[in-house]
């Protein structure tokens, strides 16, 4: 018992990006407003960006920028141990992702403009019926 | 269709559950993340690159490639919104009407299209869902502008030292310009930034990134292999990258403020930029 509490302390990162992941497929299949649908697209981006940059953390590490080394150049030698940094990989894929979220964010809401300038409604299953009934 | 998302996504859940079960613990050192590529990264990248900020050093040089192509995502982004939205033709029945107040009574009046104000500088023009907005807002907003640009200044020419880059800094330059649209109205900045000065602003961000890279390219090396422009910078080859890593950050930084512009214009106006929100 004390087994299973420990192992989930252990990896609470992971059931908080499951648990963000999960709300956000949901609201993806199953919402019917398309603007609630564009939102758990968000929440889902956002559950893997965290679990991205939570698998870059190490104990007892500083953030990815080197100390010591302003304006000495590169002459000096300075003793680099990658346990003292964390991993700075995550953060750069999650840096663009980020932005790139944002941007893709935008299409998805000019896309909704757009229907809803050609059907007056964001709900899914009016704009199913209006499509069925032009055929 | 709400049981069958219920279930696909508890599904997902519980495959996620059983695969996390087999992942590192939170915060492990030796995590395979932490143990094949990385270390490379953080011990090398001074003397390789001369950059103390690893994450600037592995986005804007080894990871260059990758980050040129987010760039012109975002481009793309920027480019699909504008082809979506934009329309400079109306419909027949759709006639425009302006709106215009009295400063001095607060009197609103309505000018169809094809009718023109008589020469006063009593009235401003409005948007047809004008509120009376507060002095203290615009206010505000006016005096923080300036300071917000050149924390963005700051963030993107700093990224080096300190955190911050081209993607930070420019979505800060981009929001103090929208910050100012959301103040004042959408006119304010499409009077300073001009839709077409926004659009090749976007394209230059991106053309500064893939210019470098094929500038190296006709140096004789790879592309975006930064040593090779190491005479034309006047600067041994270390430096030589540190000096192309801020090149190109300050593409990336004008590509990602003016898509935040171009966007935030196109979305809330619909495309009809006559007003914003």
């Amino acid at each position: 018992m004390t087994d299973l509490v420990s192992t989930i302390i252990a990896k609470y990162n992971y059931w908080i990006y499951i648990t963000l992941m999960m709300i956000g497929l949901y609201a993806m299949i199953a919402k019917n407003n398309l603007i609630k649908k564009i939102v758990g697209m968000s929440m889902f981006q956002t559950a893997i960006i965290l679990f991205y940059v939570s698998i870059g953390v190490k104990k007892g590490a500083t953030i990815p920028i080197l100390e010591y080394s302003h304006g000495h150049g590169h002459d000096t030698q300075l003793v680099v141990h990658a346990a003292d940094y964390v991993n700075p990989l995550p953060h750069v894929l999650m840096l663009t992702a980020i932005v790139v979220g944002v941007a893709t964010l935008g299409v998805a809401l000019a896309l909704s403009i757009r229907i809803y300038d050609r059907y007056n409604t964001l709900e899914e299953d009016e704009i199913l019926t209006q499509i069925r009934e032009e055929k | 269709m709400k049981i069958i998302g219920l279930i696909i996504s508890v599904l997902t859940g519980a495959m996620l559950v059983y695969a996390a079960a087999d992942f590192p613990a939170w915060s492990d050192p030796s995590s395979p993340a932490s143990t094949y590529l990385s270390p490379h990264f953080i011990e090398k990248t001074m003397e390789e690159t001369s950059v103390p900020n690893i994450v600037t050093a592995v986005l804007a040089d080894y990871r260059s490639f990758d980050t040129m192509f987010e760039t012109a995502v975002i481009f793309s982004a920027g480019l699909v919104c504008f082809f979506l939205l934009r329309t400079t033709r109306r419909k027949e029945s759709e006639t425009e009407t302006t709106h215009y107040r009295h400063t001095l009574t607060g009197v609103t009046i309505q000018i169809k299209e094809g009718h023109t104000l008589p020469p006063s500088d009593e009235f401003e023009r409005i948007d047809s869902l004008w509120t009376p907005s507060g002095l203290i807002i615009k206010t505000s907003c006016r005096l923080l502008v300036p300071f917000i640009q050149l924390f963005g200044l700051y963030v993107i020419a700093h990224g080096h030292y300190s955190p911050g880059g081209g993607f930070q800094g420019g979505v800060i330059l981009g929001a103090s310009i929208i910050m100012l649209a959301i103040s004042y109205d959408l006119r304010t900045i499409i009077e300073r930034i001009s839709e077409k000065m926004v659009a090749v602003l976007c394209a230059v961000g991106v053309l500064i990134f893939s210019g470098t890279g094929a500038l190296c390219l006709l140096l004789g090396v790879n592309f975006l292999d930064y040593n090779a422009l190491a005479p034309i910078l006047l600067v041994d080859p270390l430096t030589a990258r540190s000096h192309a890593i801020l090149i190109v950050e300050i593409g990336v930084g004008v590509a990602v403020m003016t898509t935040m512009i171009w966007l935030y214009c196109n979305l809330s106006s619909a495309g009809k930029y006559n007003q914003g929100l």
